[in-house]
């Protein structure tokens, strides 16, 4: 399983008809099991928050430097003022987001992704790779 | 010999080295293209870095900080969260469904012949404007901080070639690159750019650790000092907002001008990310999509570490040496020079703590760093392009969807390094040819990112989740967004220098018309598509795309152990 021949020596332009339509029926299949549906479902439902949130959260940075220009020249610590704060505190959102994403990644679509993997088995009839 | 070109040979001897090395390993299309797909994860992250970390990122930046203070902040923080999209969406479903391009993954739905050949323009756009910006700068750069190097040369360089002279310093840059990739393909590149990002973390740190060290450690006096730079301009303190930005001064469409350009340079860098070819790639080199995630990660860690630490060398040199004295040649001059905040603030440094050898050591070390930054990146950019050439063009839509030919591993590398070859000599002479008369560090943000986000990026989102995208959509976003970017930006002001009083379009960053446009097209033109009946292939094959991306079942092997 070392090299991308395995599938036969030459990987031809066109595949044969029947084939395809063969293969297209089973993706289509694995598209409906229920394995498959959760994993859509708990993929989007952390991908569509999380990225909303990170662009009004990215984009409040440059709107409030332009309208709250006042505010954000507010000194909080010292000389250090909201604008720089908040534009640090960006880094830190960015990292935790990704931790949220890789934590969820794992405990969650990883495992869900290895059940449709298992069903694929049985479908397709060989054993896809990991 | 002096020091400078000591380190400078060093950087060169080590990444030639590692070439040498890479050169047995470069045989195969998949090993060539995507370095076997052996690369681990943090190895992976640590070379997303150095492909990603230009010296636009590394000496701009703190040059636009050192003369503009909070402002120039503003692209180091697009840069970092930019990363969350590719996370999010693109780093996984990529690996699990692409081979060795991003038309790879777009070929696989839709007809390949329409779709690869729309994906190598808008690859082969973006990666010029990048590689352009990086060249003309690599050029200015080694003649400033390696002068030895560009008078050393001149003597040999004095013929000219198609009507233009070659610039020694670009020759050199250039010269370099194309051994890289032709002779060790993705795996030479990988490890200069591992080698790249550990000197340029390695430069940062030692950099902000003197800076702070200068300061005993005392943020608050470090801060207070840098309220203390008052721009000559406008009178704001530098942790102002404001400067770079001048907010209230003028409006567009009814809305404050500064602003519009701010977001949307936003834009075009949160999005633009996910649409760079060069980074796209990256991803084909690991195991599985479980790597792919995990390189994002530790780009993130790298990449955002780095950028917080451009705001102590930018606000360093602000407040230690002083915009008036970041000069080319001398202590003071009347045109500063920005790219040099960097280098000068390790002059300085290197002198107040260790003597003046110790001026001279830094500032050499930190120009070999630069030198070894721009290296990495411009061969990754060659990779992209003579990918689209080779890959999509050649193979995929002459010889095997035009002429249905068989085409064999030996050829398809055989083209893969002609190509890296001819966009080697390509981007020399333009880069040569342009050379001052273009505004090289804006071309970056204001041109490939857009490409990037309004071209490849809905392409590429479409293709992998929206069932109903066919070719006309993919064919009408890849052309539309790199024409509307490419044509807003050649008649706004940002393209040329000096910068017109009047320009046809008023926004230098044209994100926020041409990312929109880029969607829109995409939307549209499937629709009509489907009016015409034109593609059922796409909505069939979707289902297999589906599933692909999301479980990684049928992605491309790993390697086994050797």
């Amino acid at each position: 399983m070392a090299s991308e021949h395995v599938h036969g020596a030459a990987v031809p332009a066109k595949a044969p008809p029947a084939e395809a339509v063969a293969d297209v029926e089973s993706w289509a299949g694995l598209e409906e099991t229920q394995e498959f549906k959760e994993l859509v479902r708990a993929r989007w439902r952390f991908v569509i928050p999380a990225t909303v949130f990170f662009l009004v959260y990215y984009f409040m940075l440059p709107l409030l430097n332009g309208l709250a220009t006042g505010f954000m020249r507010t000194n909080v610590i010292g000389d250090v003022n909201v604008a720089y704060l908040f534009a640090l505190s960006q880094f830190f959102m960015a990292w935790l987001l990704a931790w949220f994403y890789v934590r969820r990644a794992t405990r969650v679509f990883d495992p869900l992704a290895q059940r449709v993997r298992e069903r694929a088995r049985s479908v397709i009839g060989r054993t896809p790779p990991a | 010999m002096n020091v400078t070109l000591l380190l400078f040979l060093i950087v060169v001897g080590i990444t030639l080295g590692i070439t040498a090395w890479a050169a047995r390993r470069s045989g195969t299309t998949v090993q060539f293209w995507a370095a076997g797909r052996g690369i681990k994860g943090w190895q992976n992250g640590l070379a997303i870095a150095g492909d990603y970390m230009s010296a636009a990122s590394f000496l701009g930046i703190a040059g636009l900080i050192a003369f503009n203070g909070y402002d120039g902040f503003m692209y180091s923080v697009g840069w970092l969260v930019a990363y969350l999209t590719v996370l999010f969406l693109i780093a996984e479903p990529m690996r699990n469904t692409g081979k060795y391009t991003m038309a790879d993954v777009l070929a696989y739905r839709m007809s390949p012949v329409p779709v690869r050949s729309a994906a190598a323009v808008s690859t082969i756009a973006v990666s010029a404007s990048y590689m352009m910006a990086q060249m003309i700068g690599a050029g200015s750069l080694v003649k400033i901080l390696i002068p030895t190097l560009d008078t050393q040369l001149k003597p040999y360089f004095s013929w000219a070639f198609l009507g233009t002279k070659l610039d020694p310093s670009i020759a050199v840059v250039g010269a370099l690159m194309m051994v890289y990739v032709i002779a060790g393909g993705m795996v030479a590149t990988t490890w200069v750019q591992i080698v790249k990002a550990v000197l340029l973390m390695g430069g940062a740190i030692l950099l902000s650790f003197l800076v702070l060290l200068h300061f005993n450690f005392n943020l608050g006096s470090f801060f207070g000092k840098i309220a203390s730079v008052k721009d000559a301009k406008t009178g704001l303190n530098f942790m102002e907002p404001g400067i770079l930005y001048t907010y209230g001064k003028s409006s567009i469409w009814g809305i404050d001008k500064a602003l519009i350009e701010n977001i949307s340079l936003g834009m075009a860098l949160i999005l633009g990310t996910a649409g760079l070819p060069h980074i796209l790639m990256r991803f084909f080199t690991v195991s599985n999509g479980k790597a792919a995630r995990g390189s994002v990660v530790w780009a993130m860690g790298l990449i955002g570490s780095f950028y917080i630490m451009t705001t102590f060398l930018g606000f360093g040199a602000a407040t230690l040496i002083g915009k008036a004295h970041i000069c080319s040649t001398g202590t003071t001059c009347k045109a500063p020079n920005s790219n040099l905040a960097a280098p000068r603030l390790a002059e300085y440094l290197g002198n107040s703590f260790f003597g003046t050898g110790g001026g001279e050591f830094l500032l050499a070390f930190i120009a070999a760093v630069a030198f070894a930054t721009i290296l990495a990146v411009v061969a990754g950019l060659t990779l992209a392009a003579s990918s689209a050439f080779s890959h999509d063009f050649y193979v995929n839509v002459i010889r095997r969807g035009v002429a249905h030919a068989d085409v064999s591993e030996r050829e398809q590398v055989l083209v893969a390094r002609i190509t890296a070859g001819i966009v080697g000599l390509a981007s020399i002479w333009l880069a040569s040819r342009a050379g001052a008369t273009t505004n090289a560090a804006a071309l970056v943000a204001g041109l490939a990112f857009v490409i990037a986000s309004a071209a490849n990026l809905p392409a590429i989102l479409f293709t992998l989740f929206w069932k109903r995208f066919n070719k006309w959509g993919a064919v009408a976003g890849l052309l539309g967004g790199t024409i509307m970017s490419v044509w807003l930006y050649a008649i706004g002001p940002g393209f040329s220098l000096p910068a017109p009083a009047h320009p046809a379009f008023p926004l230098s960053n044209v994100g926020i018309v041409s990312i929109p446009f880029g969607f829109l097209c995409a939307i549209v033109f499937t629709y009509i598509g489907e009016l015409a009946k034109a593609d059922k292939l796409a909505e069939v094959k979707f289902h297999e795309i589906d599933v692909r991306a999301l479980t990684g079942i049928g992605a491309e092997p790993a390697p086994a152990p050797a």
